[in-house]
């Protein structure tokens, strides 16, 4: 294998480790600030024993996220030399401020993990999940305004293969830095979500603590509502993704939906396969008109096809699989959160039935999907581009020795943490009672 | 001041702090590791817990802190650097990774292993090791520039007694700090028998520290006599003054005294060497190829860095403060009462 290959894999296997503790990352602390918030004003212990075993798990996933972001900031130079030398121009600012956000947030988790009976006024304690939940979200605002800058780069002139006149904050704000960080963030929230509801559902299913059924309910209820919620906010963001890339980056559109030809009506392709070479799409539903529709909100928009480019200046057709997988995942638990709802307000069934609880122990699996394919998607889809427009991956990887070596132990490192992180979060959980540990905040009351 | 300087100023200082309180962490983790080893464990792992807990994440966030400033504001390193330490760059990454997460395996999960210690305990002296590896290769000599690209001389660097030296004093200053730190840590916790398990590993690796750094300093004519020559004759009062405040310490710790005033002493010891090192390398990031004054980032980006580095300030002095104020200078805390 040459390097490009090797580089792109580990860069490609770091990241898709690191992306599933840092989507927990961004979004459970959001859970038990709800958690500790409902349990404080309801007065209800179950609440609070809700937000300190969430937030156990949590140090754990937070560990892992924590040094696997270590690894990808310091690989991004190690395997990209040439990019960094030639983007840190213009990308420094971003990621000098997504340092300081992400200390923030480590300085209040640890704050917060270590000060449960510490203060005296009962609201001092969720006020601390406030920085921890700001420095979280800003971190990936910041972040993803760096990979948006490689998506849809800005604020410079481009001399001669050097950059020139450079503008930070336009690189930092550029185009598509909205909408994909709001993409992001919102995902986020939901996925942290959907996990809680999983693992609520499955104890409502399979537990071996009866007493703990009326925790697990109070859980589920809580995590479907803000999973629900969040699904909304990231099918707007979807659709509003669509829209933007439309305008900006019609290769990634049409690569995406196998779109060879420019046409207004566009059709909308739905799974199914595609000869690479005729440019025939089999087995596909195909919904007339939709994709214009999904690109500027009418149906007779013309929407670029992959001829209009250059050959060797196109996306991979793959990942059209990505982004049908990763839209119907996400569909999937905005219905299962959907149906939770609705059944809460229906007196005829109640929303805790067995088939509902079996659909919803998916939705935290599947909306971590989701999140892979959909970060697939956006990476790939950007080939064969590092700097979009400027400079292309094949041109930027190292050239040093030992990179198959890299590889592999890197390899052997995921392998062995992602076993461990699991084994370790399953063993916290399957031998210890919820009520305890409400039984146990009632007792440090009756001391108080 | 020019951006450069204010850059590199800021970035030698992170580079500091990560070093203290990267070192009393790795070296915590050994100490926890050694003294589980020859049960000893029930003295002073608890309260190396009650310390680490709270602050190891924050000490990561130091070092990720100085090499996204290095980058950003000379992206020169990115090439240099980026080319030629991917194996010691990678083995160093692969030990922290191992470290943080197995810290957290160990302390927040529901068993304990003693192969997680051992982990644990083992990489926290390879890592000061590994990377220390990257401080002597910013001496120059070791990376050849061709048409291909940048690359490491590996057999020059592993013949290098300087490249040794360094290593073994990386190693020896973070068991020294490390402890020299846990003395002043189990004094305020009023831990009799904790106190005297590290006030003795202090003095220990008192004497070996102080023989090393005179190992590397002679390693270092050898190797590169601009830069010992500047050291030398521009700013040997920072040496000097070093050995004054090495002097004090010990002195202090070994007549039980004033513990707060010797651990103060201990990173003014290491200040001044670190701030004399540095300087006396100046102009070189790495020689010859970095240049300060050339590598620079651009104008608009290097103010843009120190604005956001002062705001960025604002907010984190007032909260380490608070972290220090609940966990390291509450006295309830430190007892374990808290």
């Amino acid at each position: 294998m040459d390097a490009v290959v090797i580089s792109r894999l580990l860069t490609a296997m770091t990241l898709g480790f690191h992306i599933i503790f840092a989507t927990i990352g961004v979004g459970m602390p959001l859970m038990f600030a709800i958690a500790e918030f409902i349990g404080i004003k309801k007065n209800n212990p179950m609440y609070i024993a809700m937000a300190k075993r969430w937030s156990k798990g949590y140090t754990i996933t937070v560990a892992v996220g924590v040094v696997t972001g270590t690894i990808i900031g310091l690989q991004l130079s190690l395997l990209w030399p040439s990019f960094m030398q030639l983007g840190g121009q213009v990308i420094a600012l971003p990621l000098f401020m997504e340092t300081f956000a992400f200390f923030f947030e480590a300085i209040f988790l640890s704050i917060y993990l270590y000060t449960w009976d510490r203060f005296k006024g009962k609201w001092t304690h969720f006020l601390i999940t406030l920085p921890v939940i700001i420095g979280g979200t800003f971190s990936a605002f910041f972040i993803t305004s760096v990979n948006s800058f490689m998506n849809t780069p800005s604020g410079f002139d481009f001399v001669k293969g050097k950059l020139m006149n450079i503008d930070p904050l336009a690189a930092m704000f550029n185009p598509s830095f909205g909408i994909r960080s709001f993409h992001v963030v919102a995902t986020a929230f939901m996925t942290a979500a959907f996990i809680i509801a999983s693992i609520a559902a499955y104890r409502l299913i399979k537990n071996k603590f009866i007493d703990d059924k009326e925790y697990h309910k109070k859980a589920l209820k809580l995590a479907m509502t803000v999973g629900l919620i969040a699904s909304l906010l990231a099918m707007l963001a979807g659709d509003l993704s669509a829209k933007f890339l439309h305008q900006e980056q019609p290769e990634k559109l049409a690569a995406m939906e196998w779109h060879f030809e420019t046409e207004s009506k566009a059709d909308l392709v739905l799974f199914g396969y595609v000869n690479e070479k005729t440019e025939e799409v089999k087995g596909a539903v195909k919904i007339p008109g939709a994709l214009s529709f999904l690109s500027d909100s009418n149906f007779n928009t013309k929407v670029k096809g992959l001829n209009e480019f250059k050959s060797d200046e196109t996306p991979p057709l793959i990942i059209h699989y990505f982004f049908d997988l990763m839209v119907f995942f996400g569909v999937y638990c905005f219905v299962v959160s959907a149906l939770f709802a609705v059944l809460k307000w229906s007196k005829k069934w109640s929303q805790y039935n067995k088939p509902l609880l079996y659909l919803a122990v998916l939705t935290g699996p599947l909306s971590m999907f989701a999140i892979e394919f959909g970060w697939f998607l956006a990476e790939m889809g950007r080939q064969p581009w590092i700097l979009r427009g400027y400079l292309k991956v094949a041109q930027a990887a190292t050239h040093a020795d030992g990179l198959s070596l890299v590889l592999i132990a890197f390899a052997i490192l995921y392998l062995v943490l992602g076993i461990s992180a699991s084994y370790v979060l399953i063993r916290m959980f399957s031998h210890s009672k919820a009520m305890d540990d409400v039984q146990k905040i009632n007792e440090r009351r009756g001391e108080v | 001041m020019d951006y450069q300087h204010i850059g590199i100023t800021v970035l030698w200082l992170f580079l500091y702090g990560y070093i203290i309180v990267g070192a009393i962490d790795f070296g915590a983790g050994f100490f926890a590791f050694h003294a589980k080893l020859t049960k000893q464990d029930h003295i002073i792992n608890h309260m190396i817990s009650r310390y680490l807990n709270p602050v190891w994440e924050v000490t990561n966030v130091f070092f990720v802190f100085f090499f996204v400033g290095i980058v950003g504001f000379f992206p020169d390193t990115a090439y240099y650097f980026g080319s030629t330490l991917l194996l010691p760059g990678s083995v160093a990454l692969i030990l922290i990774c191992i470290r943080g997460s197995f810290y957290a395996f160990e302390n927040y999960g529901q068993d304990s292993k003693l192969s997680w210690l051992f982990l644990y305990g083992l990489t926290g002296l390879l890592i000061p090791a590994a990377l220390s590896t990257i401080l002597t290769i910013a001496e120059g000599g070791y990376i050849k520039e061709t048409s291909n690209g940048v690359h490491l001389d590996w057999l020059t660097l592993l013949l290098s007694p300087y490249a040794w030296a360094v290593v073994f004093l990386a190693i020896i200053s973070v068991l020294y700090i490390s402890s020299g730190f846990l003395t002043y840590y189990a004094n305020k916790a009023k831990d009799s028998d904790a106190y005297n398990l590290l006030r003795q590993w202090f003095l220990i690796w008192a004497i070996p520290m102080i023989i090393i750094c005179q190992f590397v300093f002679l390693s270092l004519r050898q190797h590169n006599e601009n830069h010992f020559n500047n050291a030398i004759g521009n700013y040997w009062w920072l040496f000097g003054l070093s050995i004054v405040f090495f002097i004090i310490a010990v002195a202090l710790i070994f007549f039980k005294k004033a513990h707060g005033f010797a651990f103060i002493m201990i990173l003014l010891q290491f200040g001044t060497a670190f701030f004399g090192y540095g300087v006396s390398k100046l102009p070189y990031i790495l020689d010859p190829f970095i240049d300060i004054n050339k590598a620079v980032v651009n104008e608009h980006m290097a103010l843009m860095l120190v604005i956001v580095f002062i705001l960025g300030l604002l907010l984190l002095v007032p909260s380490l403060i608070l972290l220090l104020r609940l966990f390291i200078f509450d006295a309830d805390y430190v007892k374990g009462k808290k």
